[in-house]
C-alpha cells in the first residue's frame, strides 16, 4: 500500500517548477477503464449535481474558469487564460483562452460565462449551490427572482468577463472552480430543458456518449479538449447497480478497474492482508472530519466546562481502531490536508479521570442523562456505542437515537431537538480546499438557524467577525496571514468546545493493474474516487 | 363474466387510490425535509426555502395530495426531485427488466418447487423426502442477500460459468432468477408435496390403480393435474413477495429494475419516484391477484366467479 500526503504534494506542487511534477506528461494515451457504482447517477447537470458520485463525473464533462492542478488542492486557470484581481479585491477580470469549444463544436464566449452564472443563481433552476455565489454583486436581488440577471457579471468583449463582488472574498477562485460554476452552452440547456442532466453538453475532457439508465454510462474522449494530451483514456465506462461486495468480486476477476464505492468495510481487512491486492491500494487524506456536536443551547451542554469534559472523555484511538484504522484521530475541526491545520495543536487529551472531576466541578458529580443522535448505517451505530461507553465512564448516560440520515439532519436543524449528534455519514467534507469551508455552515452564526447545519448551534459573534476579516484578505501577499488567521480561529473555537472532533477519514482507493498514474491521482482531493482525466491505461500503446 | 371483471377492475382502482393516499400521508409525516435533501449540505436557508416553495411543499397535505391526483389523472406522475427526469420515463426504463426477472423467477420456482414436491410425495418419509424437505426449509429461511452472494461467488467468480452481475444476455438471468425463485421453490415444494399426498389418497387414484394403470401414467395424468390446482392460485399472490425480493436481488446482481429505483428513492425521500414505484408495484399485485382469480375457474370448473 502506498501513502500519499496531500499537504506534501500541495507544497511540492507550489515549489516545483511547472507545478505539474506529479503528472506524467509521457503517460500513454488510449485504452479504457471500467468504474463500478451501486447507485444510479442522479444527474449530470453541473448546476444541480451535488453528491460525491456525480461530482467528479461532472468535473470530467464540464470545465469552469478555474480548476485544480491534478492530484492537488492548488488552484489553476481552466477555461480562463488569465484571472486578474483589482487592488480592492472587488473586481475579478477573467480572459478566456483562445479556441475553446463545447462538445457541440461551438466556441465558448464571455456570454456563456454570464449565462452559466445567471442560470445557477436563478431561483427557477433550484440549484443547491446557488448560495456559494452570494458574494457576487446583485446576487440577492436576482436570487430572489427580481431583475434581469446578475448585475455584477459584465461581458466586456467576446473573450473578457468582469465579475464585481459586493465584498472582497479570498475564496472566490475556489468558488469559480466548483462544479456549479461550470460553463454551459445556452442553446443545449434550452433545448433539453429539465432533461439537461441526462443530455449534458459541456467542454470537459470527456463527453457523454451513452447512458442506459440503471446499467451504464459511457464517457468518450473529447478530441477538441483545450488541454493537449488530456484525457489519457479514450473511454471510461461506468457500470451501475453493483453492490460494493460484488463490485470487488468483479475487480478480483479482472472485469473492472475501480470500485467507485470503495472497499466495503467487511472486506477491508481481507484486501489489506492480501499483498497482491494491497499493493494496488492507494491511501490518502480526505478533506473530512467526523465529530460529535454538543448543542450549546441545550442544558447541560450550554456549560463550556461540560463540553470540555466530554471532549476529554472520548477515546478516539479506540474508535479509529474499531473502523480498521481507516481514519486518523482528530483534535480540531480542520483535517490535516487542509491549509490552516494546526500541526502542533494537542487538543483535549483522553483523560476520563480528569473529565469526571471537571464534570463534578461544573455541578454534575453524578453525571447526567442525554441523547446521542446517529445515522443508522454501519459503522455509525457502532461508533455511537463506543461513544456511549466512553460517556458512561464519566457518569453520563447517553441514549442512542439511530435514525435515517434525513431524520438526523432534520433533528440537528432544530434548536432543541438533538443534544448530541455523531456526524458520521452526513458531515462534513469540504466543498473546496479552503479553511473557511469548515466554518460558515457548520460553526458560524449563519448555520445556527432552523434547517441549518450548525448542529452545535454555536454562534460566537466575535469569531464570526474575525472569519469575515480573514476572508477579506484577498491581497497577493496576504495568503500566509490569512491561513494563520483561520488556524487561530479554529483553535479559539476549540476553547469553546462546541464539538468533539473524533477523526479524519482516510481514503483507500483500490485499482486494477490495468490503470496507472501517479498515486496522487487516485486520491485526488477534488476528484473522488480518481481523477478520470489524468489516469492512464497500462495497456495503451 | 364481463360484469365480474368490470366490478373487480373498479375495486382494484379503489384499492390503488387507497394505496396512493396512505403512501402520500406516510411520506408527508416522515420527519425529514425533501427540500433539504434536494438542496444538499451547503445550501443556505434561502435556497432551501426557495426549493420548498417551488415544489409546493409548503401547501397543506390535502392540497398537495389533490394536486398529485389531478396530475395523475392526466397521466402525469411528476418529475423526480433529484434526477429531475419524468417519473414515468424512469419507471418505463426499468420496468421491463423487473418483469422479465419476475417471469423467469416464476418459471424457476415452479420448475424446482413442483419437481421437488412431486418427488418428495412419491418417496414420502424416505431419506430422499427428508433431504428434499430440509433443502426447502433452508431455501425458505436463508436471506436472499446471502444466497445471491453465495451463488455469485461459487458460480460466477470461482467457476466462471456466469457473468458477475449485470444485465443483457440469457446467462445473466440464471443466478438472479435462481436467487429470487429459491424462496418460492421452497414454499411450492412443501405445498405440492402435501397436495400430492392428499390426491394420492383419493378414491379416483385407487380406482385408477385398480384398473391396472401404470404408476407413471397415474401420476402424470391423474395426480399432478389435480394436485397442481391450489398452486396456480398462489402465483398471483407471489407477485407481492417478488416485489419485496427484487429490491434485494436487483441490488446484489446489478439488475436495472424498479427495485433499485425504489431503494435509491427511499433513501433520499424522492417522493414522486416513491409514489410512482409504489403505485406500479401495487398495480402489479392487484392485477396478479385478479388474473389468478380469473384463471382459477378455467383450470377447475368447480370454481365459479361471482
Amino acid at each position: 500500500m502506498k501513502r500519499t500526503l496531500l499537504t506534501g504534494i500541495a507544497t511540492a506542487a507550489l515549489t516545483a517548477t511547472g507545478a505539474l511534477a506529479q503528472v506524467d506528461q509521457n503517460a500513454p494515451q488510449g485504452g479504457e477503464m471500467v468504474v463500478t457504482y451501486q447507485d444510479d447517477v442522479a444527474t449530470l447537470d453541473p448546476a444541480i449535481g451535488y453528491d460525491w458520485q456525480n461530482w467528479s463525473m461532472i468535473k470530467s464533462l464540464f470545465d469552469g474558469l478555474t480548476g485544480y492542478e491534478p492530484g492537488t488542492t492548488t488552484l489553476r486557470n481552466e477555461l480562463a487564460e488569465s484571472h486578474e484581481i483589482s487592488e480592492d479585491g472587488l473586481t475579478h477580470t477573467f480572459t478566456l483562452k483562445d479556441g475553446i469549444v463545447f462538445h457541440n463544436g461551438r466556441e465558448i464566449t464571455a456570454e456563456d460565462v454570464k449565462y452559466s452564472l445567471e442560470r445557477v443563481t436563478n431561483p427557477g433552476t433550484r440549484s443547491p449551490g446557488a448560495g456559494f455565489f452570494s458574494m457576487i454583486e446583485g446576487f440577492d436581488a436576482w436570487n430572489a427572482g427580481e431583475g434581469e440577471g446578475l448585475s455584477g457579471v459584465e461581458v466586456i468583449d467576446d473573450k473578457t468577463v468582469e465579475i464585481t463582488l459586493s465584498r472582497p472574498d479570498a475564496t472566490f477562485g475556489h468558488v469559480m472552480a466548483l462544479n456549479f460554476a461550470s460553463i454551459v452552452p445556452r442553446e443545449a440547456v434550452e433545448e433539453s430543458g429539465e432533461d439537461f442532466g441526462r443530455e449534458p453538453v459541456g467542454s470537459g475532457a470527456f463527453r457523454l456518449a451513452e447512458w442506459t439508465p440503471g446499467q451504464q454510462l459511457v464517457f468518450e474522449r473529447f478530441e477538441d479538449y483545450h488541454r493537449e494530451g488530456v484525457p489519457k483514456l479514450d473511454q471510461v465506462t461506468f457500470s451501475i447497480g453493483l453492490d460494493p461486495t460484488v463490485a470487488l468480486l468483479r475487480l478480483q476477476s479482472g472485469e473492472t478497474d475501480i470500485p467507485g464505492d470503495g472497499i466495503p468495510p467487511a472486506q477491508f481487512l481481507q484486501v489489506m492482508n492480501d499483498p497482491a491486492q494491497s499493493e494496488r491500494v492507494v491511501e490518502g487524506g480526505q478533506l473530512q472530519t467526523g465529530y460529535i456536536t454538543l448543542n450549546t443551547q441545550m442544558a447541560p451542554f450550554d456549560n463550556v466546562e461540560v463540553r470540555k469534559a466530554v471532549n476529554m472523555a472520548i477515546n478516539k484511538d479506540r474508535i479509529v481502531q474499531m473502523i480498521n484504522n481507516r481514519a486518523v484521530p482528530a483534535n480540531q475541526p480542520l483535517p490535516p490536508s487542509m491549509p490552516g491545520y494546526a500541526e502542533d495543536h494537542e487538543g483535549y487529551a483522553y483523560d476520563p479521570e480528569a473529565a469526571r472531576q471537571m464534570l463534578a466541578d461544573a455541578g454534575y458529580p453524578d453525571g447526567f442523562e442525554t441523547e446521542l443522535f446517529v445515522m443508522n448505517v454501519d459503522p455509525n451505530p457502532r461508533i455511537a456505542q463506543a461513544i456511549q461507553q466512553d460517556l458512561s465512564e464519566i457518569g453520563v448516560t447517553a441514549e442512542i437515537r439511530s435514525l435515517a440520515q434525513a431524520n438526523v439532519i432534520a433533528a440537528g436543524g432544530e434548536a432543541d431537538q438533538a443534544p448530541m449528534i455523531w456526524s458520521g455519514g452526513m458531515a462534513w467534507i469540504a466543498d473546496f480546499p479552503d479553511p473557511s469551508n469548515f466554518y460558515g455552515p457548520i460553526l458560524g452564526c449563519a448555520g445556527a438557524v432552523p434547517g441549518g447545519w450548525n448542529w452545535a448551534w454555536y454562534c460566537n459573534e466575535e469569531i464570526d467577525a474575525r472569519a469575515a476579516e480573514a476572508d477579506a484578505m484577498t491581497g497577493e501577499g496576504q495568503q500566509d496571514a490569512r491561513e494563520e488567521a483561520w488556524r487561530q480561529i479554529y483553535l479559539d473555537i476549540m476553547e469553546d468546545a462546541p464539538w468533539v472532533p473524533v477523526f479524519n477519514e482516510q481514503r483507500f482507493t483500490l485499482h486494477s493493474e490495468g490503470v496507472g498514474g501517479d498515486d496522487a491521482l487516485f486520491v485526488d482531493p477534488v476528484h473522488i474516487p480518481v481523477n478520470y482525466d489524468y489516469v492512464h491505461s497500462t495497456e495503451a500503446r | 363474466m364481463g360484469a365480474y371483471i368490470l366490478r373487480r377492475l373498479f375495486e382494484s382502482a379503489l384499492i390503488l387510490l387507497g394505496i396512493t393516499f396512505v403512501t402520500f400521508v406516510l411520506l408527508y409525516l416522515v420527519p425529514a425535509d425533501p427540500a433539504r435533501q434536494i438542496a444538499g449540505r451547503s445550501a443556505t436557508a434561502e435556497t432551501v426555502a426557495n426549493i420548498r416553495d417551488q415544489l409546493g411543499l409548503n401547501d397543506p397535505l390535502f392540497v398537495q395530495y389533490g394536486r398529485y391526483l389531478w396530475n395523475l389523472a392526466q397521466g402525469d406522475m411528476g418529475r423526480s426531485y433529484l434526477q429531475r427526469a419524468e417519473v414515468a420515463d424512469l419507471i418505463a426504463a426499468r420496468l421491463p427488466a423487473s418483469l422479465l426477472l419476475m417471469l423467469s423467477a416464476i418459471v424457476t420456482e415452479l420448475v424446482i418447487g413442483l419437481t421437488i414436491g412431486v418427488v418428495a410425495a412419491l418417496r414420502r418419509n424416505r431419506p430422499v423426502d427428508h433431504s428434499l424437505m430440509i433443502f426447502s426449509f433452508v431455501s425458505i429461511s436463508a436471506p436472499q442477500f446471502v444466497i445471491g452472494i453465495l451463488l455469485l461467488y461459487v458460480f460466477a467468480v470461482k467457476l466462471a460459468w456466469f457473468p458477475i452481475g449485470g444485465y443483457g444476455t440469457a446467462a445473466h438471468f440464471v443466478l438472479p432468477s435462481l436467487t429470487l425463485g429459491l424462496l418460492g421453490a421452497g414454499w411450492y415444494s412443501r405445498m405440492m408435496r402435501s397436495s400430492m399426498i392428499d390426491v394420492l389418497g383419493q378414491d379416483f387414484v385407487r380406482t385408477a390403480r385398480a384398473k391396472g394403470l401404470a404408476k407413471l401414467r397415474i401420476v402424470t395424468r391423474h395426480v399432478i393435474p389435480n394436485a397442481i390446482l391450489p398452486i396456480i392460485a398462489m402465483i398471483g399472490i407471489d407477485i407481492g413477495l417478488f416485489m419485496s425480493g427484487i429490491v434485494v436481488v436487483e441490488s446484489v446482481f446489478g439488475w436495472p429494475g424498479i427495485g433499485q429505483l425504489a431503494w435509491q428513492a427511499i433513501q433520499r425521500i424522492d417522493i414522486p419516484v416513491i409514489m410512482g414505484v409504489t403505485m406500479v408495484s401495487a398495480a402489479a399485485i392487484v392485477i396478479g391477484n385478479l388474473l389468478a382469480d380469473l384463471a382459477a375457474p378455467l383450470i377447475d370448473p368447480r370454481i365459479k366467479t361471482k
